[in-house]
């Protein structure tokens, strides 16, 4: 089957979806081009280029970019190709280019603003085609640059909704975590943890709204983190430490799962409620609330801490945890390979406390080590390697089909389930981005 | 063999370390290369003091471990986790079950304690069958041992750190052993 707008639209269909839409090399390139270079897309946060010069590399859909922080103090991003013969410009991942941009091939140098700032033996072009004096040869911006509270993101199309826009309801998850740091910001910490997963990407955002899995999943963990962590109470007649409750929270029977309510808003991005008890009353937690409080009033203070969430996906590239102070940037490498980046941060003004617990989510879950991960990358490999084939052609979304609600173009898992709505509203959602239905609505997901 | 520490970065000279000692110590990083590679887990857990920890840093130049993001930051509580639910039978990254073999050479004994406590560095590389693939690991080991009771060439680990060549990443699937 090929690609085209009238296939498309008979690849997605309200409560199930054809493998192709995760296999088809086609259809991959097709969805780079209408979704990851169209779309708003995550390049970064302000803390990973503090200084004038300071950039770091992104990938958006098939396109390297760079982030570079300019003299003048602005964040750019460009394609990261010198105009004059093609050479990749920053070869490096990140780091400070210095006064300017310099190709390492002919010496061109570039300021951080796009501009030529020289060309060796410039009068070389002196009647030829290539103006310089009109910007001929200056670096190939993104279309579009915005951030978000200091998160920075690009779309490679002049058109589509302005960032705030096209964020709606999911502006929440950047207030979330910005709004968590007593001093009212936050910085990475030190590099990202890259992690390749031999899947299509969306088997990946899918998951993260998926409530009916950890139990299945995640069984051994949970078990092993439960047995040890009941072993280390009786034997220092104290709790365990927090971090063990975040892979023992793993053998919660699936029955449980049900309390977790899941909401899909417009341009496909969806919201998991919360799970982890992360409002202990231990002298560390009750510190921080205090200084939280202090900063924001006791009502917002409280406001934003009661606030529960646990992942917020940003489609198409993003997931955000921000209880957790961290996020998993998606850049697809092909149809069946995915990096993630995982990024975590500091809240300026919070405890250290507040940070390392922070820090043994990221190391238990996220870590090139992770005993949560191992397994769902498994799985997603699993899942590709199944959709590769022709033992069927349908992939599943019927759960709770039908019952799920809408209020104002948001949608809303029918309480006490484990809907598969937020699945059914991000392939909706991603059937109106490659040509076929609503695709600000990413609607008929069962609503009603 | 000296008598007291001569300083961490400069390896003690051969006429400084007597043969007993670096064969013994070359013993005890083969043996621990061949619990790993064999899976015996009880064992593995007897090579550590009861506070000891395994490290394996994400970065080249980094300098602790604590309260910093690393590959691998291990304790014994944490250990036994690993080893637990990677022999859970629905353990579904271990099926099948993943096989490591390593190679540890170029042993040097960094410095000798008053007490024969040893500072050792070593390089290692691990092949591992992953999904009926091989897939390789390289990089350096450092060993903080602690002479353990008065039998001769008996040691523990205080800190092993395991500098990973690719320490950066990006890594294709993760590591589910200590390597």
């Amino acid at each position: 089957m090929r690609n085209g707008d009238r296939d498309i639209s008979r690849l997605v269909e309200p409560d199930r979806v054809h493998r192709l839409c995760y296999t088809d090399p086609d259809i991959f390139e097709q969805e780079m081009e209408r979704i990851h270079e169209s779309l708003w897309v995550y390049v970064g946060h302000k803390s990973q280029v503090k200084e004038p010069g300071d950039y770091y590399t992104a990938q958006i859909g098939r396109q390297p970019m760079i982030m570079v922080r300019g003299k003048d103090g602005e964040v750019r991003v460009f394609y990261n190709r010198c105009p004059h013969r093609g050479a990749m410009l920053c070869s490096d991942r990140s780091g400070n280019a210095g006064h300017r941009f310099r190709c390492s091939y002919h010496a061109w140098m570039y300021n951080f603003d796009g501009t030529v700032a020289s060309i060796p033996a410039t009068n070389g072009y002196d009647g030829t085609r290539m103006k310089l004096a009109e910007g001929d040869a200056g670096l190939k911006p993104a279309a579009r640059v915005d951030n978000y509270r200091g998160f920075y993101f690009a779309s490679l199309s002049p058109d589509g909704p302005d960032l705030e826009t096209f964020l709606g309801g999911a502006t929440l998850t950047f207030d979330q975590l910005v709004d968590r740091a007593p001093d009212g910001d936050v910085e990475v910490v030190g590099d990202c943890f890259r992690m390749i997963q031999k899947s299509n990407w969306k088997i990946f955002l899918e998951n993260q709204l998926d409530v009916s899995h950890p139990s299945a999943t995640h069984e051994s963990t949970g078990v092993a983190a439960g047995q040890v962590e009941r072993e280390m109470e009786k034997r220092d007649g104290r709790k365990a430490p927090l971090a063990y409750s975040f892979i023992s929270a793993f053998k919660t029977p699936i029955e449980d799962w049900v309390k977790f309510d899941t909401v899909g808003h417009p341009y496909g991005h969806c919201f998991l409620a919360g799970y982890m008890g992360l409002r202990p009353q231990d002298p560390d937690t009750v510190e921080y609330e205090t200084l939280l409080k202090q900063a924001h009033g006791e009502e917002k203070g409280e406001a934003i801490l009661s606030t529960d969430l646990h992942h917020v996906l940003v489609y198409p590239s993003l997931s955000v945890q921000p209880p957790l102070q961290q996020l998993r940037a998606i850049r697809p490498l092909g149809v069946d390979r995915t990096l993630t980046e995982i990024w975590h941060f500091r809240l300026k003004g919070a405890p250290e406390a507040i940070y390392r617990r922070a820090l043994d989510y990221y190391y238990l879950v996220n870590s090139p080590s992770t005993m949560v991960n191992a397994d769902d990358l498994h799985n997603f490999w699993k899942c590709h390697q199944g959709l590769s084939t022709e033992g069927g052609d349908w992939v599943s979304l019927h759960r709770n089909y039908g019952s799920d609600s809408e209020r104002d173009g948001v949608l809303y898992s029918a309480p006490g389930t484990m809907s598969e709505m937020p699945l059914r509203h991000m392939m909706q959602a991603w059937a109106g981005y490659m040509g076929a239905g609503d695709e600000s609505v990413g609607n008929g997901s069962g609503g009603g | 063999m000296p008598d007291a520490d001569v300083g961490a970065a400069a390896p003690l000279t051969a006429a400084q370390v007597d043969t007993e000692t670096q064969r013994a110590v070359e013993a005890f990083l083969y043996r621990q290369a061949e619990i790993l590679d064999d899976g015996r887990w009880d064992d593995w857990l007897g090579l550590f003091m009861p506070d000891g920890r395994y490290w394996m840093p994400a970065r080249a130049d980094q300098m602790q471990g604590d309260g910093v993001p690393n590959i691998f930051w291990e304790d014994l509580d944490l250990m036994r986790v690993r080893i637990r639910r990677n022999t859970h039978p629905h353990a579904w990254s271990q099926s099948p079950p993943n096989r490591l073999s390593h190679v540890v050479s170029n042993v040097v004994i960094e410095r000798v304690a008053a007490n024969g406590d040893l500072t050792v560095r070593s390089k290692f590389h691990c092949s591992e069958y992953l999904r009926y693939e091989v897939r390789h690991f390289a990089g350096k080991y450092r060993h903080e041992l602690v002479k353990d009771g008065d039998r001769a060439g008996a040691y523990r680990i205080r800190l092993q750190r395991v500098d990973l060549l690719n320490a950066e990443g990006p890594f294709d699937y993760v590591i589910q052993w200590w390597l």
